[in-house]
């Protein structure tokens, strides 16, 4: 029968680089910097890695991450799941722990997006026939935001008030954070009259792309408490794959994710999370776009449907509200090397549950989820994974 | 006996005219959008033409134009797949003269009469280009006609014909340039296209014992208005009974123009009618068209035809616009990516009912309707029991859309619509031919064939949506 992954396994040692444009570094110095920043966070060597995770959508194999971190032949994967392959990566990471087939892995997620000449991520190639439309994720995701509006009455002025309060909001927990790319307050009036990307959403809708890289170490509770007291605990894994449902499915309503829901699920069963509004203390969510961030709330079951708009202009997702939403400046602010952002959520998530966020602490906080959504609407790939304090 | 028993056309939403910011002339002509060509005008009138009627009956298909995609790779073929005709057909294409059309024509006729043919299609169009500010500019105009010819059903018979062949260079266009080239004007007009009109009438007239006074109509090409109403002069047909050009409506479309204006006669027509149809390119053609009582029940068939297109237009917003669609004048797109490659012909050969068809599939079991083609049924899980359904000419609704600014198409915002279909399927398409203002969730949709761009040397055609014309 099979088991919840709750509490089999932990996180003793963290790093993440500074997210932004490192024009100054490559693929290689990134992973560095997070995977010596992890180690020596754990006090451990890379010899003591018996196996790694390397999750990136650049790239082909795992040599890369042996060949920056000097691991010497240890197995390692390269994985990709879209914006969720650092989830993944760690995912993976922590059942090969939880199988009890090693001690102390690691998982790293990495992304050099700079050099690619590209000032935002790129729209579908559409494969060999190449007759997809051009549709870069702010279109993708505009259409659910003008769906949004139609489906719940909102005017375009007042969804478009909702969205701007988010990037206000993230833009503040960014401001507070060394490591984020963006670090500059905005002002309401400034995220509502921004240059039109894909209409509705404007430029401060949109999240930044950046280059960096964060890192993981993972073991059992019972090693944990060797390393360090204030270790992290795995409360829950889910991770749910779209197949084209919401593009095949006429249906499909474009304001909602049955990709979020069904993670969701997952890993609130396995965390024995029964209203998560209220258990959470913190959450750091793929609002690779406001929109998104705004279905999220509502999909992760913390507004009821068509209500996030209040909950969001009410400071529910405040730093101070009832569940602090990206409190390290999300996507958005922090910055999003496709790759490496999973990772850099559980971070800040790790670090809030130590108590060690600096000016952006959340009080006591027992709980804290990272969710990270890759693809479009129709078509997604979802992972939630939820940490809790040491008992 | 062979004859047209079903005919249709195509005009492009747009026309440069009073609404246009220095065009400089109250005179209308049409224009195809950026991302129409000739090629996507024939696909469109094919199917204006076989509207309610059996695609898959047809058996033969010429295309008649000046201005082809390729110089090497026919363009019937792709006319016939994106028409979803059947395979087991003869296809050609008829080119190099403004002629083109007339001699499909006759070709069609022919094949049928010989028996090589049963149901044959004929399109004709033109993109009318000449250098900016030109008379040929002017003048111009862009798109389409079709025919359907078979040997029962006729709405109209052919009953006489005849060519004459006059080797000149008035009008041409070297290989590897894109605008008509045009010597001095009055040798063209009086050694070309007067001479060659008058002669090929005349010789038409004695073969077939015909009087003027006998014809109900007179179709006439001509470069322009004035040499429309020299020729009128010259073969004494009856002012009142010309078929009017469409100068400052439509302009000359080139190898389209003539038949385009016999498919308004046809509209028009009565039973039992007589119409003599001139046209000329390196010589000319004169036919005798002849309306059967056929013609009031063909002409009930659910086509949209000059009259439905001509009435359904837009303005070209500024003359500027126009030299970037024909790109004569490039603006910066506002792309700040590197340029992609172009797509894999074997990819484009293996996903034809997709992409040129525009199939979806229906499932047998669970009778859900899917686009693009699944193996596995997206609802019932039912593996490899569907039968195709083509969608492209389903009637659509919006279901939602967005506009991307930073697209670089010449057309941002770039609309990127999803569309549900009343005959069931989803699809993902950029939309076209459409004014942002109108843009609404529910809105009523159409497809419509266009050229998505020109990569690696390929012409790649794909279906947009738009608004319902």
């Amino acid at each position: 029968m099979a088991e919840s992954i709750r509490d089999k396994v932990a996180v003793i040692g963290m790093g993440c680089t500074k997210f932004g444009e490192r024009w100054d570094k490559n693929q290689e110095d990134l992973m560095v910097e997070a995977v010596f920043e992890a180690l020596a966070d754990a006090g451990l060597e890379s010899k003591d890695i018996q196996a790694a995770w390397l999750g990136t959508t650049g790239g082909s194999t795992g040599q890369p991450l042996a060949q920056a971190a000097k691991l010497e032949y240890i197995p390692i994967t390269r994985v990709e799941n879209a914006c969720a392959t650092a989830a993944d990566a760690f995912r993976n990471a922590c059942y090969s722990v939880a199988a009890g087939v090693y001690d102390i892995v690691l998982a790293t997620g990495v992304e050099k997006l700079k050099d690619s000449g590209m000032t935002g991520l790129a729209g579908g190639g559409g494969g060999g026939t190449n007759i997809s439309p051009p549709t870069p994720p702010p279109v993708q995701f505009a259409l659910a935001a003008q769906r949004y509006a139609h489906q719940y009455g909102y005017k375009a002025e007042d969804l478009k008030k909702a969205l701007a309060r988010i990037a206000v909001k993230n833009h503040h927990n960014g401001s507070l954070n060394p490591k984020a790319h963006f670090q500059r307050e905005i002002t309401m009036e400034q995220a509502i009259t921004a240059p039109m990307i894909a209409y509705p959403l404007g430029l401060f809708d949109c999240c930044g792309v950046s280059d960096g890289s964060a890192a993981a170490i993972i073991t059992t509770p019972e090693l944990a408490k060797h390393f360090r007291q204030d270790y992290t605990l795995v409360k829950g894994l889910g991770l749910t794959v779209g197949g084209m449902q919401g593009r095949l499915q006429s249906q499909y309503d474009f304001v909602h994710f049955e990709e979020n829901t069904t993670a969701a699920r997952q890993a609130y069963q396995q965390a024995g999370v029964k209203n998560p509004l209220k258990e959470i203390d913190l959450a750091e969510v793929h609002d690779c776009f406001s929109i998104t961030e705004l279905i999220i709330c509502e999909d992760l079951g913390w507004a009821p449907r068509g209500k996030a708009p209040e909950y969001i202009l009410g400071g529910v997702f405040d730093l101070e509200g009832e569940l602090s939403v990206n409190p390290d400046g999300g996507l958005k602010c922090f910055g999003h090397p496709i790759g490496a952002s999973g990772l850099r959520m559980m971070y800040e998530v790790y670090k809030q549950l130590q108590g060690k966020a600096g000016p952006r602490q959340r009080k006591n906080p027992t709980l804290g989820l990272a969710h990270s959504l890759g693809g479009t609407p129709g078509s997604f790939t979802c992972a939630v994974t939820i940490f809790g304090a040491r008992d | 006996m062979a004859g047209i028993i079903s005919f249709g056309a195509y005009v492009p939403i747009w026309r440069l005219g009073e609404g246009t910011k220095d065009w400089g002339s109250k005179a209308e002509r049409s224009v195809t959008n950026f991302d129409e060509d000739t090629l996507t005008m024939s696909v469109a009138a094919a199917a204006d033409c076989l509207a309610g009627l059996d695609r898959k009956a047809v058996d033969g298909l010429y295309v008649a134009s000046t201005t082809f995609p390729y110089g090497e790779k026919q363009a019937a073929s792709t006319v016939a797949t994106a028409g979803d005709l059947g395979s087991s057909i003869f296809t050609s294409d008829v080119g190099n003269s403004l002629r083109a059309g007339t001699i499909a024509f006759k070709m069609a006729m022919d094949s049928v009469k010989a028996g090589s043919g049963k149901r044959v299609l004929v399109t004709a169009a033109d993109v009318r280009l000449g250098a900016s500010r030109s008379d040929i500019e002017r003048n111009g105009g862009d798109g389409a006609a079709a025919f359907l010819f078979g040997d029962t059903g006729e709405a109209a018979t052919i009953d006489a014909q005849h060519a004459v062949v006059n080797e000149i260079i008035d009008n041409w266009r070297p290989e590897g340039e894109t605008g008509v080239r045009s010597w001095e004007d009055r040798f063209v007009f009086q050694e070309g296209y007067l001479k060659a009109v008058g002669q090929c009438v005349t010789e038409l007239l004695q073969k077939t014992g015909l009087k003027m006074e006998q014809f109900d109509k007179v179709i006439l090409y001509a470069p322009d208005a004035r040499r429309h109403a020299e020729a009128v002069r010259l073969i004494k047909a009856d002012p009142k009974k010309v078929q009017d050009p469409l100068f400052g409506k439509l302009g000359n479309t080139g190898a389209a123009f003539a038949l385009m204006q016999l498919v308004t006669a046809l509209e028009e027509a009565q039973p039992n009618q007589r119409f003599l149809v001139v046209n000329y390119g390196d010589g000319a053609d004169a036919l005798v068209v002849h309306t059967t009582a056929k013609i009031t029940e063909v002409q009930k068939l659910p086509r949209r035809g000059m009259k439905g297109f001509l009435a359904s237009k837009k303005a070209v917003p500024d003359y500027a616009d126009y030299l970037k669609w024909r790109g004569m004048f490039s603006a910066d797109s506002g792309v700040r990516r590197p340029a992609g490659g172009g797509p894999s012909p074997a990819a484009l050969y293996r996903e034809q009912a997709e992409v040129l068809r525009f199939q979806g599939v229906k499932c047998n079991k669970c009778a859900t309707v899917q686009y693009p083609p699944q193996r596995v049924c997206t609802i019932c899980h039912e593996k490899d029991n569907f039968t195709p359904i083509r969608l492209s000419d389903s009637k659509a609704k919006l279901f939602t859309y967005s506009m991307d600014y930073i697209a670089g198409t010449p057309d941002v915002p770039l609309v990127i619509s999803v569309l549900d279909f009343a005959a069931g399927g989803r699809a993902v398409l950029m939309m076209t031919d459409r004014d942002t203002k109108e843009v609404k969730i529910d809105m009523n949709l159409e497809l419509t064939f266009r050229k998505l761009r020109l990569a690696g040397g390929i012409h790649n055609y794909y279906w947009k949506a738009m608004p319902v014309r």
